[in-house]
């Protein structure tokens, strides 16, 4: 099963096994992981699932669309150069073992 | 000690669980639900789930563990269909099959039902509508089956089945008592895009129709649609979205005070002064300044919200309800956004270009951005958000210069006003 690490802006760090074809987002949500809202279920309505991707992860990532990166540009904290909304992170074998940092506001 | 008893497994009613545990407090939570499997977003099912891409299971809350771990005893497949309570806010409800819950302290998250077409005919096959995940289920089986789609109503539910089934290759025709699309959600600027949106991906919409009956294809099933003007519409599926009614039985059965729905004050306090209610069912004060009535909504966003205030009263930190209402709509490859509260705008400018289907509509009051509503411009909805979360506004006059972001031409109030 891919694994996703989620740190939390204080240095708190989970680690939990997600199921191929979903998202860091809802693997976040259905595990209760602070810090991760996904209000709108993924559908890039909300920005609320904001996260910063490792670096060394940032290339295995999907490319971004126009509207997730709108939406980022409105997120409740600043973008940053790794940026992304987790609920257009699906997870595969391939986006496997990723380690994300989530802000400190989501709203 | 038996707690916190929560009445309805939805959007709301995971939300005050949750909440409850992430404010701390610490007695029993049991989340009660009539639906047999554990709570599950609604909105994907009139979008995702129609086009198959989305599952039941996808589109569960939590996973299984996520409740016990929280502390939270989920308990589905029971309807509570009594309550009794004493003065000091305990009590026990009673489901169809006799179990009891007792409770200390009791919250009421049991949302709408559908609004059903008082017309001859409405219990043949083929007659659909659309709440809860197995209707949802039924209405994908039929869809593929289909061939002439018929939507009654005009709101989010209608246009989004509308546009799920022409997407399918359907044949679609939109009928609506109103003359005009979402007329209770959204301003005449977007309804009429989408009327001409929808009408030029092949559906065909018709405004100000009457139905008379929905007429037997001679083998139990909808084979048409005859209207009070006396035209007919082929139809072998037939799908109504006109409205939702709060569900305020169990409330009424208490004594509370209910106006369409269950009345709340700003913490989410019904009249008894002790039970908490939040999403659908409820009707609130206006969580933003101006000149409301009571209102309701039916939106993730508020359930979310009303959910957050009913847990902090719970919890003993309350907080008000002061969250300005924002929702989505997906139709077709259109992404409607909007917030704020726009039908006391006394103008609008628009920004953008409706003929490249990427625009918004601001909207003003008294010179104040009050309110947006936008078309695949999420930029400029999560710009507005931020303003009305914080104050600001943008001067009108600026508002339509599509070449500066609008995030950068926020203004406090304060200067904006001057």
């Amino acid at each position: 099963m891919p694994k996703v690490t989620y740190t939390s802006h204080a240095g708190d760090t989970r680690t939990l096994d997600g199921a191929a074809g979903e998202s860091v987002m809802q693997t976040a949500v259905r595990n209760g992981v602070p810090g991760i809202t996904g209000e709108c279920g993924g559908v890039l309505s909300c920005a609320t699932c904001h996260v910063f991707v490792d670096e060394t992860d940032l290339d295995r990532c999907p490319p971004m669309n126009e509207l997730e990166d709108e939406m980022l540009d409105g997120a409740a904290q600043d973008r940053e150069p790794n940026s992304r909304l987790s609920c257009q992170l699906v997870l595969s074998d391939d986006l496997d073992d990723l380690h994300v940092t989530t802000p400190e506001f989501q709203d | 000690m038996a707690g916190t008893l929560i009445i309805g497994a939805s959007q709301a009613g995971v939300q005050l669980a949750s909440s409850l545990r992430e404010l701390g407090y610490t007695d029993p939570v049991t989340l009660v639900g009539a639906e047999e499997h554990p709570p599950y977003q609604r909105p994907p099912l009139s979008k995702a789930l129609l086009l198959g891409d989305a599952t039941p299971e996808s589109l569960l809350f939590r996973a299984p563990g996520f409740y016990p771990d929280q502390g939270i005893d989920l308990v589905t497949g029971e309807r509570v269909v009594t309550v009794e309570k004493a003065a000091d806010g305990s009590g026990i409800a009673t489901s169809a099959s006799g179990r009891r819950f007792p409770f200390d302290r009791l919250a009421l998250t049991v949302g709408a039902r559908a609004r059903r077409l008082p017309v001859p005919g409405n219990d043949l096959a083929g007659v659909h509508y659309l709440r809860d995940s197995g209707e949802a289920l039924r209405l994908r089986e039929q869809l593929q089956q289909a061939s002439d789609v018929l939507v009654v109503g005009g709101g989010f539910i209608g246009l989004e089945v509308a546009a799920s089934a022409r997407t399918l290759g359907r044949s679609v025709t939109v009928v609506l008592a109103d003359d005009r699309l979402m007329n209770r959600a959204v301003q005449p600027p977007i309804s009429d895009f989408f009327a001409e949106a929808h009408r030029r991906r092949g559906v065909d919409v018709h405004f100000g129709v009457a139905l008379s009956r929905f007429v037997d294809d001679g083998a139990g099933r909808v084979g048409r649609v005859e209207l009070a003007d006396g035209r007919t519409f082929q139809a072998d599926l037939v799908v109504v979205g006109i409205g939702a009614a709060p569900r305020t039985e169990l409330a009424e059965q208490l004594g509370l005070a209910v106006d369409d729905g269950v009345v709340v004050d700003e913490h989410g306090v019904a009249s008894d002064g002790t039970t908490v209610a939040a999403g659908d069912c409820v009707s609130c004060p206006s969580p933003v300044p101006g000149p409301f009535g009571r209102m309701r909504f039916e939106s993730v966003s508020t359930a979310v919200e009303q959910a957050k205030v009913a847990a902090a009263t719970l919890a003993g930190v309350p907080v008000p309800y002061r969250a300005a209402p924002w929702f989505w709509s997906d139709q077709f490859d259109l992404k409607l956004q909007a917030a704020g509260l726009s039908a006391v705008a006394d103008r609008y400018v628009v920004r953008g270009d409706p003929a490249a289907e990427k625009f918004s509509v601001l909207y003003y009051r008294d010179g104040l951005l009050v309110a947006t509503e936008c078309v695949n411009s999420p930029a400029d909805l999560m710009a507005v958000r931020t303003a009305l979360a914080k104050g600001r506004t943008v001067p009108s006059e600026l508002a339509g210069d599509t070449s500066v972001p609008l995030k950068k031409l926020m203004q406090d109030v304060a200067v904006g006003a001057a």
